[in-house]
C-alpha cells in the first residue's frame, strides 16, 4: 500500500482519487455516490438500487441502443452495485479507453434519461431479482434477521426494497431521487491503472468540470437504540436444509471497536478480506477457527461463517451456520452460543491474536490483486470513512490488543443478539 | 527477432516422472497462486460409485503420511490461505494463493496432500455429512436443479450427464477403501499439471517442483476413453415443480462441440454475441432489456474434451416462463436464419480479443488460463495466436455454427420453480 494516491477536488465538489499502477496496460474507473439504501424513506425502499439500474439505460449523449458498445470493443467490463451506504459504477478496460470511461461516468452523473417505458420494464426485472434472492433460504433468513435486529435505523430494510414499494414506485420517484443525489459534490471518482496522474486529472476536469454542483439533501437518520433483550425470528418454509444466524450489533468502521471485532471474527470463523467486491468469493482460512472446530469438525454444521462488513454507521456482526442433514437447529445454536460464551468469558490467547493478524495481513494483500480491486477499495472506504482509513488498515489491525479483543467479545451478550432460524418444512 | 507481443511465455518444465510445471513470474503483488491440477475429474468415478471423486476432494486434505489433519489445518491457517479443491468432469484441482514468502512451505504442503493422503476413516462420516447437506441444498435450488437436469437429459448415461456429487444414497454407500483405491489408481505424476504464477522466479518454482515431486513414482493409470456424444434429435422438455420458490429457472441447451474442434473460435464468437456481450448479448437485449422479464439471462459454451454443452439460463417469474422460452426460440430462429450483423460480429470479436489483458491481470486468472492451455494442448503461445485465430473467423463461419447447433426443434428445455405445466 505504499503507492501514493493523489487526492484532488474539482470546483463543483467532485472528489477525485488517482493511483498509478503500471503492472498491466489497463485502467479502472469507479464513480461512487453517497446514495445507499439507508437514505430511503418508507414507501420508497429500493429506490437507490432501482436508480442504479436506470442509470444504465441511456443518456442525452448515449442513445439507449448504444449503451453497450462503448467499452466492450476494447475488451472492457462494466458493472455497478448498491448497498446500504453507497451506490457505485465502474469500467475496467485498456488504458486507451480512459476518456470513454470518464465520458460514460460524466453522462451517468448528469444526463440519464429515465424514459417511462424503461422504468416500467425495469420494475419487473428488479422484482425478478428480488424473487431470485427469495429462492435462497439463507439470503431470505439474512433479510429477516437484519429487519428484526434493527427497529429504528434504516439499515433494517433490504437494499433491493420491499415488494410493495417496488410495485408502486413511480418514474418521478426514481428521477427525483436521481437528481437529488447524483451531483458532483456527493460523488467520488477513482482512477487506478496505467495512467499519468496529471493527464488523468485534466481529463476529469474536461468531462466533469461543467457539471454543476447541487444541494445534497440533509438526511437525519434515527440512531438505533441499544438493544435490551434477545430477539428471535423463525422462518418455517418448505425446504431441505436448516440455517441458523446470530447477529450482534457491531461497530461502524470509524469506531474504536471495529478492528478488535475484525480480529475476533478471524479467530472465530477465519480471516477474510475487507473488499466487498472480491473478498467473499474466496472462503476464509478457517480450519482452526474456533467455530469451525466447534460446529463443522463436530459434524453439527456443514458450513459456518462470520460477516463483519465495513459500514459508515453501526451495523451487524452476523454468524451463519448450515445445519448438517439430520442435526437439530437447537443443537447448532447451543454449540455456537457455548463457543461465544467461552470467548466472552476467557478472551483469546496471545497465539490466536498473532495468527489472526498474520491471516488478515495476507488477506489485505490478496484484496489488492488487480486495479479493479484497488480502485474499489479506495472508493469504498472514501465513501464511508475517508481514504486514509483504507491506507492504514494494516496498522489498525496490527494495533489491536488482547484487551481490545476482550472488549469486543463482551458484546456477545444475550441482550445484544438476534437469533434467526430457517426451519424447513417438508413438502 | 523477438515477436512484437511476447505474450505470457510461461516456463514449462517436465520432470522425469512426467509432472508438468508451468511457471509465470509476475510482480503485481507479493503473492503466488498455485494450482495443482490432476487429470482425474469426475469421469474417473467408478461406474458403481458415482460421487467418489467429489467425496475424495472433501477428504484429501485431512491427513497425509507425515501430517495429521490438525497439522495441515494449522499450516494452512498460519499462512492465512484457503485451499480450494474443485472437481470438474476432467480435472481435480487444488488451488490457493499465498504470500510469496510462504511459497516454498505451501507448495510442499500441497504436494504432500496430493501425493500422500491417508483419507482417515475418522474423517469420513463428517465429510460425508457435509456432502449430503450440500446435495440437499442443491435439491432445494431451482437453478441447480434445472442445470443438472439439463445435463442429465442432454448426456443421459454419458459421464457428462452425471451429478458431480452423486446422490445421497451414492455418498452414503462410499467407503474409505473406495477412495483409497480411486486415489491409488488415478493420481500419478504423469497426470499432474502444476501451475505457479506470481512473485517467484520460474527457476525457483522448478527447483521446488523437483524437490517435492521428483521422487514420486506411481504407474500411469490406463487412459480414459470418453465417448463422443450424439446430440438429441428432437425437442425435449422437463418441468420440475418447486412451488415453494418465488422464481423459476430455465435451462435450455444443446450438445455443442469439443474444445479442439476446428470450428471452436466461430462457436465462441457466435455464443458471445448470442448470450454474453454486455448484459447477455441478444438474449439479454430481448428478455431483460426489451421485455423486462428476467434479472439474469445468458448463454455459456463449455467446450470440453468431447462435445460439451451450450446452455442458456434465465431466471423469470412463473408468469413469464412460457414467454421467456418462446423468446429464446425466436432469438435462435432469427440467428440461424439471418446470422449476426456485421456490427455484432465485429464488436464481439473485438471484445474477445481486447479482454485478454483483463483476463490475464491477476495471478489466479493467469493460472486458470495456463491450465487450459496445457490441458487442451493449445500451445503455450495461444494467448499470442488467439487474436489471429479469431480474426480468421468469418461472418459465414458464425452463421454455420449457429445453424449447426441452435435448432429449437432439437433443444432440451428444463424449467424448475413455481411452475406446474408439463
Amino acid at each position: 500500500m505504499a503507492v501514493p494516491v493523489t487526492q484532488a477536488a474539482l470546483a463543483n465538489g467532485l472528489k477525485v482519487l488517482v493511483q498509478e499502477e503500471h503492472t498491466a496496460p489497463l485502467a479502472s474507473v469507479w464513480c461512487w455516490y453517497k446514495a445507499g439504501s439507508k437514505l430511503e424513506r418508507p414507501g420508497l425502499t429500493g429506490v437507490s438500487h432501482w436508480v442504479e439500474h436506470m442509470n444504465f439505460k441511456g443518456t442525452t449523449n448515449i442513445p439507449r441502443d448504444q449503451v453497450k458498445g462503448i467499452i466492450e470493443p476494447v475488451g472492457g467490463s462494466w458493472n455497478g452495485y448498491t448497498w446500504i451506504d453507497q451506490t457505485t459504477y465502474f469500467e475496467t478496460a485498456t488504458r486507451d479507453a480512459l476518456d470513454r470511461m470518464l465520458f460514460i461516468e460524466a453522462e451517468r452523473m448528469a444526463s440519464c434519461l429515465y424514459h417511462p417505458d424503461d422504468c416500467e420494464s425495469e420494475r419487473t426485472v428488479i422484482i425478478s431479482e428480488l424473487q431470485g434472492g427469495e429462492n435462497d433460504p439463507d439470503q431470505f433468513l439474512d433479510q429477516e434477521v437484519t429487519a428484526t435486529a434493527f427497529k429504528a435505523h434504516t439499515y433494517r430494510h433490504p437494499t433491493i426494497g420491499w415488494l410493495s414499494d417496488l410495485q408502486t414506485m413511480t418514474r418521478d420517484d426514481l428521477y427525483g431521487y436521481y437528481r437529488r443525489h447524483y451531483v458532483p459534490n456527493n460523488a467520488t471518482l477513482v482512477i487506478v491503472g496505467d495512467v499519468d496522474t496529471e493527464d488523468a486529472l485534466e481529463r476529469v476536469q474536461h468531462h466533469f468540470g461543467g457539471i454543476p454542483s447541487g444541494e445534497v439533501p440533509a438526511r437525519h437518520l434515527t440512531a438505533e437504540p441499544e438493544q435490551t433483550g434477545e430477539r428471535r425470528v423463525t422462518v418455517r418454509r418448505e425446504g431441505t436444509t436448516a440455517y441458523l444466524k446470530i447477529a450482534y450489533h457491531a461497530p461502524a468502521i470509524g469506531d474504536a471497536g471495529f478492528f478488535p471485532l475484525l480480529v475476533l471474527d478471524a479467530v472465530l470463523t477465519g480471516a477474510k478480506g475487507l473488499n466487498l467486491w472480491s473478498s467473499f468469493r474466496v472462503p476464509p482460512a478457517q480450519r482452526r477457527a474456533r467455530l469451525y472446530r466447534a460446529l463443522v469438525e463436530r459434524g453439527l454444521a456443514s458450513a459456518v461463517s462470520g460477516a463483519l462488513l465495513p459500514t459508515q454507521e453501526p451495523f451487524l456482526y452476523t454468524l451463519s451456520a448450515t445445519a448438517t442433514e439430520g442435526v437439530a437447529l437447537a443443537a447448532v445454536e447451543g454449540a455456537l452460543l457455548a463457543a461465544l460464551e467461552e470467548v466472552r468469558r476467557d478472551g483469546i490467547a496471545d497465539a490466536e491474536l498473532a495468527k489472526a493478524k498474520q491471516q488478515l495481513r495476507a488477506r489485505l494483500v490478496f484484496d489488492n490483486d488487480s486495479i479493479t480491486n484497488i480502485a474499489h477499495q479506495l472508493g469504498y472506504f472514501e465513501t464511508i470513512a475517508g481514504v486514509d482509513t483504507y491506507r492504514t488498515l494494516g496498522r489498525s489491525i496490527a494495533a489491536v490488543t488482547l484487551d481490545a479483543v476482550a472488549a469486543a467479545a463482551s458484546t456477545f451478550n444475550a441482550a445484544n443478539r438476534t437469533i434467526g432460524w430457517f426451519d424447513p418444512v417438508t413438502a | 527477432m523477438a515477436p512484437a507481443h511476447p505474450g505470457l511465455a510461461p516456463a514449462r518444465t517436465t520432470l522425469a516422472n512426467g509432472v508438468v510445471l508451468l511457471a509465470k513470474e509476475t510482480r503485481t503483488t507479493p503473492a503466488v497462486t498455485i494450482n495443482l491440477a490432476m487429470r482425474a475429474g469426475s469421469i474417473c468415478d467408478p461406474d458403481d460409485a458415482p460421487g467418489a471423486t467429489f467425496l475424495l476432494s472433501r477428504t484429501i486434505d485431512r491427513g497425509t503420511a507425515t501430517r495429521s489433519a490438525e497439522q495441515i489445518a494449522e499450516e494452512l491457517d498460519n499462512h492465512g490461505i484457503t485451499l480450494t479443491i474443485t472437481v470438474t468432469r476432467h480435472i481435480f484441482s487444488m488451488v490457493c494463493t499465498c504470500l510469496a514468502e510462504d511459497f516454498d512451505a505451501v507448495f510442499a504442503l500441497l504436494g504432500d496432500i496430493i501425493m500422500s493422503p491417508t483419507l482417515p476413516e475418522s474423517e469420513l462420516a463428517t465429510r460425508k455429512g457435509e456432502v449430503i447437506t450440500a446435495i440437499r441444498q442443491d435439491d432445494d435450488n431451482p437453478a441447480v436443479r434445472a442445470t443438472e437436469s439439463l445435463m442429465a437429459l442432454l448426456y443421459e448415461k454419458h459421464p457428462y450427464g452425471h451429478r458431480l456429487k452423486g446422490t445421497v444414497a451414492d455418498v452414503e454407500a462410499l467407503t474409505r477403501a473406495r477412495l483409497v483405491d480411486l486415489h491409488a489408481r488415478r493420481f500419478a505424476p504423469g497426470e499432474l499439471i502444476a501451475v505457479v504464477v506470481g512473485d517467484v522466479a520460474p527457476s525457483h518454482a522448478a527447483d521446488a517442483a523437483q524437490r517435492i515431486f521428483g521422487a514420486w513414482r506411481t504407474p500411469p493409470p490406463p487412459p480414459i476413453q470418453v465417448a463422443h456424444v450424439r446430440p438429441p434429435d428432437a425437442r425435449r422438455r422437463l418441468v420440475i415443480p418447486m412451488m415453494n420458490k418465488s422464481q423459476a429457472d430455465i435451462a435450455y441447451g444443446f450438445v455443442a462441440i469439443a474444445r479442439r474442434d476446428p470450428g471452436y473460435h466461430a462457436y465462441w464468437l457466435m455464443n458471445n454475441a448470442l448470450g454474453q456481450y454486455a448484459i447477455g448479448g441478444r438474449l439479454g437485449d430481448s428478455i431483460r432489456e426489451r421485455q423486462g422479464m428476467a434479472y439474469y439471462v445468458s448463454s455459456s459454451l463449455d467446450a470440453n474434451v468431447v462435445e460439451g454443452p451450450l446452455a442458456i439460463r434465465a431466471g423469470v417469474g412463473p408468469a413469464n416462463v412460457d414467454r421467456a422460452i418462446a423468446s429464446i426460440d425466436e432469438e435462435l430462429i432469427r440467428l440461424t436464419a439471418d446470422g449476426l450483423t456485421e456490427k455484432e460480429f465485429d464488436e464481439s470479436r473485438r471484445y474477445l480479443i481486447g479482454s485478454m489483458p483483463r483476463r490475464l491481470e491477476t495471478n489466479d486468472g493467469i493460472a486458470a488460463f495456463l491450465l487450459g492451455l496445457e490441458f487442451f494442448d493449445l500451445g503455450l503461445d495461444y494467448d499470442v495466436r488467439m487474436p489471429s485465430l479469431l480474426a480468421a473467423v468469418t461472418l459465414d463461419d458464425t452463421l454455420a455454427a449457429a445453424r449447426a447447433l441452435l435448432d429449437p426443434a432439437r433443444a432440451t428445455v428444463v424449467v424448475a420453480g413455481p411452475y406446474g405445466a408439463s
